[in-house]
């Protein structure tokens, strides 16, 4: 894969980031070498490799059901940035914002 | 008429006692952001640990629809920015999802019918929130309940095999009717335990979205909806568009939502803090074996009884039903008759009141006793209705009601004028010689009626009747 201004742009869009044009190049050159980077790593021979997305030798890693703990709310929305009658309170996101 | 090609994709909450990734227990009437904790909250450091419970549930759901479950199957990140979603993913399920390749079996008029099942995944409920109608459009904030972030999901997506909005309709009943049997979720749409998304086109043209139907009439008008609204585009030689559209349930229309058009970028990729799943056999011959029932075989027991494919559907995917049902049998009643009974006055009586079969005093027991006093002519199936009404009512046993309320001497005209009937067609002769001026042959064919009836005929009434059909030519 190619990177191009255009993808840095977009990838910023579906974060919900806004850049100035001097940071999306500098961004632009950090992600060419990172890619590079990994264009190496894959030179490598992996023919008889399998394919993993780990690195842990662990399956089927779980919990019974059993209910436990829960924060306090005010513990919960100390952090909100504005809160209303125990709910979280942020501007209203339109579904249709460019 | 054009045929639709119908595909559902359906979102169920499954009924663990906690949630999928933390403790939190699950409810859904608690008060905002009690049942939270920093796993469901997305607060850094934070770490999923998988519930064994959702998976045994969905292995479960997997079996009952006949999926082949994967060996391996894995979570992934979902990538999109949303507020309620507080990690900016959401943990679910992509090219290795838990299983695939099912179908389930619906009973429509004209017979079964397959409707495939694409796949079976598990993912993480969002959080809910509350904006637009339910606090001032104007004021430009929205508000966010994390109850529900993190409780498990189940996404099942079907094969695009459904043809109209009644087959809809009935794959939603029996998924509903599967997922109660199992008892993995309420699967109740209206307060969101099932969500129904659905894709319609028409002779596999474009095809639109309609998202968050949250009740079956939604689903069936949106359908009826969207499929006239297509067939008039195409008829003015107009293109359908690609889009997803939403139900507006008061206006009864589907619209355009009108968001830009972007590809979905969501860009998956495995969820580093889990670990991969490995599924076998013995896993799922373990699940299986505490399975129940299944509806779909409850309903190929019921036609072996002699119920037509109806009846039995409407038994078996009635879990309560199918239970006093079964009771009955196990009492040894014939099914076809119980059923007669169940789907004719009791369910017409229930219905009536919105009850289900548990929240009345009528017994299995009390039910194939009055079908015995039934069978020995005590009372007709006339006075049957009557006598079944206050049983629903009193729980009191047949025998009690026809004796407290002299049911049991046969005042039944229809009863009486049966074995009246039946006397003369089995004395021919006698009744020519009636007709010819016997009159004294009267007390023989009283006496024949009477026998039949056991002695209990009102004799008033059987006089009358006998008179009436011997006087008649
Ligand atoms: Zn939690």
């Amino acid at each position: 894969m190619k990177i191009t201004l255009e993808i840095v742009k977009h990838i910023a869009h579906l974060a919900r980031l806004e850049f100035s044009e001097e940071e999306l190049k500098q961004f632009y050159q950090q992600m060419v070498e990172l890619l590079d980077h990994f264009a190496r790593i894959s030179e490598l021979d992996t023919e008889n490799v399998p394919p993993t997305s780990g690195i842990l030798p662990l399956y089927n890693v779980m919990r019974e059901d059993n209910p436990g703990p829960t924060l306090p709310r005010e513990e919960a929305l100390k952090n909100a940035p504005e809160e209303e009658s125990g709910f979280f309170k942020i501007p209203t996101i339109l579904e249709a914002e460019d | 008429m054009l045929k639709p090609t119908i595909g559902l994709e359906v979102h169920v909450q499954l009924k663990t006692r906690s949630k999928m990734f933390c403790s939190c227990p699950v409810e859904f009437k608690a008060e905002p952001n009690t049942l939270v904790c920093p796993v469901c909250l997305g607060l850094p450091g934070s770490l999923p640990v998988l519930n064994r419970q959702a998976v045994e549930y969905t292995i479960a759901v997997a079996l009952a629809l006949h999926c082949e479950i994967q060996p391996f199957s894995q979570f992934h990140r979902k990538n999109y920015f949303y507020p309620d979603l507080p990690k900016g993913y959401q943990i679910s399920q992509y090219d290795l999802p838990f299983s695939r390749n099912g179908y389930l079996i619906i009973e429509t008029e004209e017979g079964e019918k397959r409707i495939g099942i694409q796949r079976v995944h598990m993912e993480e409920d969002t959080a809910k929130m509350i904006h637009g109608e339910s606090i001032s459009r104007t004021s430009g904030y929205s508000l966010i309940d994390f109850n529900r972030s993190g409780v498990p999901l189940l996404e099942i997506v079907s094969r695009p095999d459904i043809s109209s909005p009644q087959e809809a309709t009935l794959y939603l009943m029996e998924l509903r009717s599967i997922l109660r049997t199992l008892g993995v979720s309420t699967a109740n749409m209206e307060e969101g335990a099932l969500r129904c998304d659905v894709n319609i086109s028409l002779e596999r043209g474009t095809r639109t979205e309609i998202k968050n139907l949250n009740s079956f009439h939604s689903v069936r008008k949106a359908l009826e909806y969207e499929i006239k609204r297509q067939e008039e585009v195409l008829k003015e030689k107009g293109q359908v568009i690609q889009e997803t559209r939403h139900y507006d349930e008061r206006a009864g229309v589907t619209l355009s939502m009108r968001t830009k058009e972007e590809a979905e970028d969501y860009r998956y990729f495995p969820e580093p803090d889990l670990v991969p799943l490995k599924i076998d056999p013995p896993w799922i011959e373990e699940v299986r074996s505490r399975m129940p029932e299944l509806p779909e075989d409850k309903r190929k027991r019921y036609k072996e009884l002699g119920l037509f494919p109806q009846e039995a559907a409407t038994i078996a995917n009635n879990p309560e039903l199918a239970n006093f049902f079964d009771s009955c049998l196990s009492l040894g009643a014939p099914g076809k008759e119980v059923a007669n009974w169940l789907l004719s006055e009791v369910m017409k009586y229930l219905n009536a009141r919105n009850l289900s079969i548990i929240e009345v005093p009528l017994s299995p027991e009390g039910l194939v006793e009055f079908l015995t006093v039934l069978k020995e002519g005590t009372i007709s199936s006339k006075i049957g209705k009557m006598v079944i009404e206050e049983m629903l009512q009193t729980g009191d046993g047949a025998r009690e009601i026809i004796e407290r309320r002299g049911l049991a001497q046969i005042s039944d005209p229809v009863l009486i004028k049966k074995w009246a009937e039946e006397v003369i067609k089995e004395n021919p002769d006698q009744v020519s010689q009636y007709r010819q001026g016997k009159e004294q042959l009267f007390g023989f064919f009283v006496g024949k009626v009477m026998k039949l009836s056991g002695g209990k005929a009102n004799p008033e009434i059987l006089n009358r009747i006998l008179k009436e059909l011997l006087l008649r030519e």
